[in-house]
């Protein structure tokens, strides 16, 4: 496939492996380590598939962040969600999402008892359920990153120029930059800087990160999803380390331009707003998602149907929260593995593919002993 | 969940949509967010929206210098 094989070329990748360790060596030499945050969900799975974390050398760590935006939704988002389909409106959804625990059960649960979800690969799908049933009313599970927003939100365009009324959105959308800055906000957390995401970067572009680099001294390099991306963001980040910099380093450079894309950030400009939002394990963060203008709300599932979404209730002895801090490891969990499964998971972050459990319980397990 | 592929454009459609090929595959995929997408460009692909240009010069400048660099390395290491 062309501009993904290249960028796995296992020739280039020894040499950098190489490298990883004398910069490593160096940081060592200093007295110095390095606490990577991976922020992305994408990142942890690309990293677990490749190997990644076995070619680091001792004083390296790679910590897996907040960057899975089904592991983030709260379990009172599934209780409303699950609230609605029990009322007979059709959910229309991002497969993952079957999955996650709310307080009481989960949506496949819900449709196993008879309730209408349908699974969509594209929101597009949601506008196409509300064509063929004009009957119904279709709400659409409107969570995400800056990636995804704006192809969310843009159901919303779609429905008003073509005069959809039975179409609405659950929003639970979330924004990177807030999480980074909670992160670093917290004392426990120790992380000395970010491998950002690539395509959350490809909307909001490299200055975004600036604040991290600047007030905080913490380097952020943004890097792809391919191995020879990731190997090279870390000796970035490494080679800042040592010679004591912190900048913003845009290594994605054939997808993320200067300024993101301005053409999905109007788009959600015009539909969104900033609110405070309830994240899995990092609690209420201020300004920390979107949801509809008010001009808008009768496309805003919350409101239209009455379904106020409350924090909910967490799996007892689930250590997602910490773990989407990066606090903890998977492996630290009790429940790992053992009563925790992706076929019968307890906490969201073995249930979406790119949940840092579901890539420890895929790659990294091994590593336990 | 932030997951995107390239993808090409082989055709584009009257109302804006296109047709993207992965792999031999065919897709239907939204250009709307993208600007000016044209037969042939690359696009990557997420939730069957293209969210941005895949820079075919950039890709083979980042080849190169990655490549560059491996080799640099190479010959220094002890």
């Amino acid at each position: 496939m062309k501009y993904v094989d290249s960028f796995r070329d296992p020739a280039i990748a020894a040499p950098l492996c190489d490298r990883l360790k004398t910069r490593g060596a160096a940081l060592a030499a200093r007295g110095g380590r390095a606490r990577i945050m991976e922020v992305c969900g994408s990142h942890t799975m690309a990293v677990g598939r490749h190997g990644i974390r076995q070619l680091l050398p001792e004083n390296v760590t790679l910590i897996s962040g907040p960057g899975c935006p089904v592991c983030v939704t709260a379990p009172g988002y599934i209780d409303a969600a699950i609230a609605l389909a029990r009322r007979g409106v059709t959910i229309a959804t991002f497969g993952d999402m079957l999955h996650v625990p709310g307080s009481e059960g989960t949506l496949g649960e819900c449709r196993s008892g008879g309730a209408s979800v349908e699974v969509c690969y594209s929101p597009r799908s949601a506008r196409d359920l509300a064509l063929a049933r004009p009957d119904r009313e279709v709400v659409f599970l409107a969570i995400g990153f800056e990636t995804t927003i704006a192809p969310v939100v843009s159901l919303v365009d779609l429905a008003l120029r073509e005069h959809i009324g039975n179409l609405s959105l659950l929003t639970a959308f979330k924004l990177v930059p807030p999480a980074l800055r909670a992160v670093l906000d917290d004392p426990e957390i120790q992380v000395d800087a970010f491998l950002c995401p690539a395509h959350v970067s490809a909307i909001i572009g490299p200055r975004t990160y600036e604040p991290f680099a600047r007030d905080f001294r913490k380097p952020c390099v943004i890097a792809g999803f391919e191995p020879l991306d990731i190997l090279f963001g870390l000796c970035a980040i490494l080679d800042q380390m040592v010679e004591g910099r912190a900048s913003v380093e845009n290594l994605y450079e054939r997808v993320v331009h200067e300024d993101g894309n301005p053409i999905a950030r109007a788009l959600m400009d015009r539909y969104l707003r900033p609110v405070a939002a309830r994240w899995r394990g990092l609690g209420q963060l201020p300004d920390s998602g979107l949801m509809l203008r008010d001009e808008f709300v009768r496309y805003d599932a919350e409101k239209r149907f009455d379904v106020p979404v409350g924090p909910g209730r967490e799996s007892p002895g689930c250590l997602c929260g910490e773990v989407i801090k990066g606090k903890r490891s998977p492996l630290e969990c009790p429940l790992f593995a053992q009563r925790c499964t992706p076929t019968d998971p307890v906490g969201p972050c073995m249930v979406s593919s790119e949940g840092t459990c579901s890539a420890y319980y895929k790659y990294e397990r091994r590593m336990r002993a | 969940m932030c997951l995107a592929v390239p993808m090409r454009i082989q055709e584009i459609r009257p109302d804006g949509m296109g047709i993207g090929e992965l792999a031999g595959t065919r897709h239907e995929v939204d250009l709307s967010l993208v600007k000016a997408p044209g037969v042939g460009d690359y696009v990557i692909v997420h939730a069957g929206y293209a969210i941005e240009k895949l820079d075919e010069n950039e890709a083979g400048e980042r080849l190169a210098l990655f490549k560059e660099l491996a080799d640099s390395w190479q010959v220094h290491s002890p």
